[in-house]
């Protein structure tokens, strides 16, 4: 059976005044049906690209998906026409955005904003799809729906907007939510509640969700699997507990290192990862994170890394997890002070 | 909103009675009088009469309270240059011609100029946007005689397609009417380009776009409404210009309109004349910026007009 969603070797480029940016370097994951998929890493490395182009929606004056295929059960999405993938967006795939301040329009009512996707995708009439929207507010748990689709954006909480903007993406029942830093504007007790959300929508109706972040906290709550992302490509993936638990790569592990601990020992300051991302304009022809990373081999920097399986789906592309590494013991070399 | 309407209307009342008090001050400092003609001299006892007549020969307070109990009842006095005749009928009989051109030039400038700007944002750094632009820069730079001119002599003279000046026919309105909107047409265009502009990099066009919305919908419906809104301010201001700015039309084409009036009435010294076109445009004016800022709240939900009160 195909999985739900499967990218392939997803390149994406964009023609800048001051040349071309490789912000997506070959991206590979699937998502099967109920899953949901965190793509994380640092502003910059891809990840909101990556989201984007599942969509389609990269710029079309100066960026372009230049290599790479993205399958929707099996369909390959790249070879539709523009008409096609409208016909998919909203409908097959939804997507919620950061900001929901912004990502809303200020001057049409909440109510003819959720109507107008359902009423674009599906044979409807108005009284059909105003139900529908009721519904909608209900389910994301805004109370009084009747009164409040007539409303417009800035009568709502921000936590209110992140609530509409994923009624909005549910209303035409997508197999697929990509959800870009759906949590990032908001405050913390709000960041929960949205999480909650997520959760109990994905249970009520199977809905896939690619979640795009940088808050690892965000992910341990509801993430099934993980992609690691670095300078546009995926440096590890896998389950959930595999990532946290038994991270390979020196950039998980740094990601990890640098995200506060409610049981560490506070006198211990965290630890960031030093060095910045390398420049997309001209990548590295090694490993990307070899400049930045302590345990860099020759090879690094000069051939990039294969994949290594870690098991099953543990995935990782770093020479030091590479068979013919040479395997090192923590311990010993401690011990020995190399 | 009765009570903002309320308090709009007082504070109306109250601009338009600060513009007929400094102008009428104004007006009496200029030197000169109705009744100086180059050439003719009056005998004394004969001007002596006729600012009897016309209350000139009263203290300037007397003859400004006098005035504003007319103005009150809507009566604007007689013309002293036109006598018989009085600035009310004058009025009456003039300005359905100059609004008329007026409107025609503006749904002319509103139609072309939000057209230009939308096609040119669409198809930004395009042949057509720098077709329009260029098109907005030129009617920016090029004054609206000379536009007439130029149609008067295309159009009428050497195409014979329609009558070059005088009232009377629709095909009299085109020439003038598209003189006169050539300028605002620019304006309208170039601030609809640059707000579009701006408004499609907006994240909510891109929220719509996920939506499988066509880039038609997108356009009108999400993107023009936000981009249109100080769009309309602009219009506003631009009825109430192109409506008083229309003289220099009305002149090349000879048309009976306010224009006339209120130019001979400066030269004319006809205090009556100045006065009364002068408070008539003030109201136009003022009744304009009152219907953008009631056009605003009705675009713009965030704008609501009752919580001005505050």
């Amino acid at each position: 059976m195909d999985p739900l969603l499967q990218l392939q070797n997803v390149h994406v480029t964009f023609q800048t005044t001051g040349g071309t940016v490789q912000a997506v370097r070959g991206v590979d994951f699937t998502l099967n049906k109920g899953e949901t998929l965190a793509i994380v890493g640092e502003s910059g490395c891809g990840k909101s690209v990556t989201a984007r182009s599942i969509m389609r929606l990269i710029p079309e004056h100066s960026g372009k998906i230049s290599q790479g295929s993205i399958k929707l059960e099996g369909k390959e999405l790249l070879n539709l026409t523009e008409k096609q993938m409208r016909e998919i967006r909203g409908s097959r795939i939804a997507m919620i955005f950061q900001d929901a301040m912004t990502a809303l329009n200020p001057t049409i009512s909440i109510g003819e904003q959720i109507k107008e996707g359902i009423i674009r995708h599906r044979k409807i009439s108005r009284s059909e799809a105003k139900k529908q929207a009721i519904e909608m507010l209900t389910l994301v748990g805004i109370s009084n729906p009747e009164r409040r689709l007539k409303q417009y954006l800035h009568e709502f909480s921000g936590g209110m907007r992140q609530r509409i903007m994923i009624a909005i993406a549910l209303v035409c029942q997508p197999s697929v939510i990509v959800a870009d830093e759906p949590t990032t504007a908001l405050d913390v007790t709000i960041q929960a509640q949205i999480i909650q959300l997520f959760k109990d929508i994905q249970w009520k109706t199977g809905v896939s969700i690619i979640i795009i972040t940088h808050d690892l906290g965000v992910v341990a709550k509801i993430a099934d699997k993980i992609a690691v992302m670095y300078a546009g490509k995926v440096v590890e993936s896998g389950p959930v507990r595999d990532i946290f638990y038994r991270p390979q790569h020196p950039y998980t592990k740094g990601l990890l290192a640098s995200m506060p601990r409610l049981d560490g020992d506070r006198s211990i300051p965290l630890t960031p990862i030093p060095g910045t991302p390398p420049d997309l304009f001209a990548p590295p022809a090694g490993c990307a994170f070899a400049a930045r990373c302590p345990y860099a081999l020759e090879v690094c920097r000069e051939h990039q890394p294969e994949e290594t399986v870690v098991d099953s789906q543990h995935i990782v592309a770093c020479w030091l997890q590479d068979p013919r590494a040479k395997q090192v013991y923590p311990d010993l070399a401690e011990a020995t002070g190399t | 909103m009765g009570v903002y309407i309320l308090k709009r209307f007082l504070s109306m009342i109250i601009t338009l009675w600060v513009i007929t008090t400094v102008t009428f001050f104004l007006m009496h400092a200029v030197p000169g009088s109705p009744f100086d003609r180059d050439g003719t001299k009056m005998s004394e006892a004969v001007l002596h009469n006729l600012n009897a007549l016309y209350h000139l020969d009263e203290p300037i307070h007397i003859q400004y309270f006098s005035y504003l109990t007319s103005l009150v009842q809507f009566d604007l006095g007689p013309s002293i240059f036109y006598s018989p005749q009085t600035v009310n009928t004058m009025i009456e009989r003039a300005f359905p011609v100059s609004a008329q051109l007026g409107f025609v030039a503006i749904f002319i400038s509103i139609i072309c100029g939000i057209g230009l700007g939308v096609v040119a944002a669409l198809r930004h750094n395009k042949a057509i946007d720098y077709f329009a632009m260029f098109f907005a820069v030129l009617g920016l730079a090029v004054p609206n005689f000379v536009m007439a001119t130029v149609l008067i002599k295309y159009v009428a003279v050497e195409w014979q397609l329609l009558p070059p000046a005088t009232w009377g026919t629709w095909k009299h309105i085109i020439l003038p009417a598209l003189a006169l909107s050539f300028g605002p047409t620019a304006i309208i265009a170039r601030l609809t380009r640059s707000n579009m502009l701006e408004v499609l990099t907006q994240d909510y066009i891109e929220t719509a776009r996920a939506k499988g919305l066509s880039p038609f919908v997108i356009v009108v419906k999400h993107a023009l409404r936000n981009a249109l809104l100080p769009v309309i301010t602009l219009i506003g201001a631009l009825v109430a210009n192109v409506l008083t700015g229309s003289f220099v039309i009305e002149k090349i084409f000879a048309i009976p309109g306010m224009g006339k009036y209120f130019v001979d009435s400066i030269n004319n010294r006809d205090y009556t004349v100045i006065m009364g076109t002068t408070v008539f445009y003030s109201m136009l004016l003022i009744f304009m910026m009152f219907v953008v800022d009631v056009l605003y709240g009705i675009v713009d939900p965030r704008i609501k007009l009752h919580k001005k009160e505050g």
